[in-house]
């Protein structure tokens, strides 16, 4: 079964669409990146799955139902950007409240994490490091024992140490299992080792999806001959490596000419090559849905 | 069964400038360790989720690597136990083989003041070795 569905999804701000003709797939226990500039729509596609706003057109649905909706709601957890907590309360009181706003609740979690970081219960949101808030928002999360967990930019002002810190609990939930993470980011560089499956959008518009391992195998370097045409079944997706003769492409079928030379490209080239093309002209775009 | 007498002897890492994928970093890792000795047979790797808790990677990660291990028969899963190395490497201790590798660099120093060229010297010790494994045949 698929955790997030959106078949056309789209969503309007005024006359601005910050989302459009989404079709996107996540399948259960995927760890998901969502990757993208600033105003790409990551943030939006996450509040659409959480259920805080509605789609303009299209449709969503999480673990089968209407995000949002009574049934869904306790099986996922969202953390917006930047961990918002209230400032003035106290780690204990905001972990009393969270526990009473839900329906399933492990406290364990949050006592074993907040143990582990060290944090006084009795400390106030607001005196808490950038990485000790943003780990004390994360425990709260998974203390609900989500079956869907959203996460908006959950390392992008973390200094390195903090976010280590970070995805070492992230990735020790998901070792838990049981639990289905989809988390945006800037960062391209943590992708790679962190998540399974990547969602790259570009100006509202899906670009690239699919599993990790069939995005890399799905594209090549190749380095040849100056006029000679690009082999059956290759399309020039990158432009910054196309330096002398070598072209960054998507591939549909292996390539076997002996006068290109196949490289395989790193996950980043990839990334980079795709937020680079103009989205009118996305060659990839309606072919690999997650 | 020998898992009784486990042992925790490797920690894994990674270097992310290798260009190497995660997965095969680790899969490298355990298998030179298994060459050298420091893994013998009984040894629990560690666990996926203390693979994951300590490098901040995605648990199929880890799996695919074991699993990987498994294949080439080097490593057993244990359901809810762990995984374990069934193989003990032939080759002597870490410090036999540090005491011959340096045995040989003082010869390969020797060899050179000679005026050896580096094909010359593998071609003497290829010799020599043929000689040797045929002597201890005959």
């Amino acid at each position: 079964m698929n955790v997030v569905e959106t078949r056309s999804l789209g969503r309007r701000y005024g006359r601005r669409w910050a989302l459009q003709q989404l079709d996107l797939d996540v399948p259960e226990h995927a760890v998901v990146g969502l990757v993208g500039p600033n105003g790409a729509g990551k943030s939006t596609l996450l509040h659409l799955v959480a259920g805080l706003i509605d789609p303009t057109e299209g449709s969503v649905s999480v673990l089968g139902g209407t995000p949002g909706s009574t049934a869904v709601l306790p099986d996922v957890a969202f953390v917006a950007q930047d961990s918002p907590l209230p400032k003035r309360a106290r780690v204990r009181e905001i972990a009393a409240i969270a526990a009473g706003m839900n329906v399933r609740w492990d406290q364990a979690v949050v006592d074993d994490r907040l143990a582990e970081l060290r944090i006084d219960e009795s400390h106030r949101a607001g005196e808490l490091s950038g990485g000790q808030r943003a780990q004390f928002a994360l425990a709260l999360a998974l203390a609900k024992r989500p079956k869907l967990l959203l996460l908006d930019e959950p390392v992008a002002s973390l200094d390195p140490l903090a976010r280590r810190g970070f995805l070492q609990s992230l990735m020790a939930a998901v070792a838990d299992g049981g639990v289905t993470v989809v988390f945006s980011t800037h960062l391209i560089d943590d992708l790679q080792r962190t998540c399974d499956h990547l969602v790259v959008l570009g100006q509202g518009s899906l670009l690239l999806s699919g599993s990790i391992d069939e995005i890399v195998q799905g594209h090549a370097v190749l380095v040849g001959p100056p006029d000679r045409p690009l082999p059956r079944g290759c399309t020039i997706v990158g432009g910054h490596r196309s330096v002398g003769h070598q072209h960054l492409v998507a591939v549909s079928t292996p390539v076997i000419d002996p006068a290109w030379q196949v490289q395989t490209p790193t996950l980043d080239e990839i990334v980079l090559a795709h937020l680079a093309l103009d989205p009118e002209q996305h060659p990839v775009r309606h072919l690999e849905v997650v | 069964m020998l898992c009784v007498r486990a042992r925790h002897v490797i920690a894994l890492r990674l270097d992310s400038s290798s260009g190497v994928s995660t997965y095969l970093q680790l899969v490298h890792q355990v298998r030179q360790a298994v060459l050298l000795g420091v893994l013998r047979e009984g040894d629990q790797l560690p666990t996926v989720k203390e693979v994951v808790a300590e490098l901040a990677i995605n648990p199929n990660t880890v799996l695919k690597a074991y699993r990987e291990l498994e294949h080439e028969g080097l490593a057993v899963g244990r359901p809810g136990v762990g995984t374990f190395i069934t193989r003990t490497s032939t080759a002597p201790s870490p410090e036999v083989q540090a005491r011959l590798r340096s045995d040989l660099t003082r010869w390969a120093g020797r060899a050179n003041d000679a005026g050896l060229d580096v094909e010359t010297m593998v071609g003497m010790l290829r010799s020599v070795v043929n000689e040797t494994s045929r002597g201890a045949v005959a």
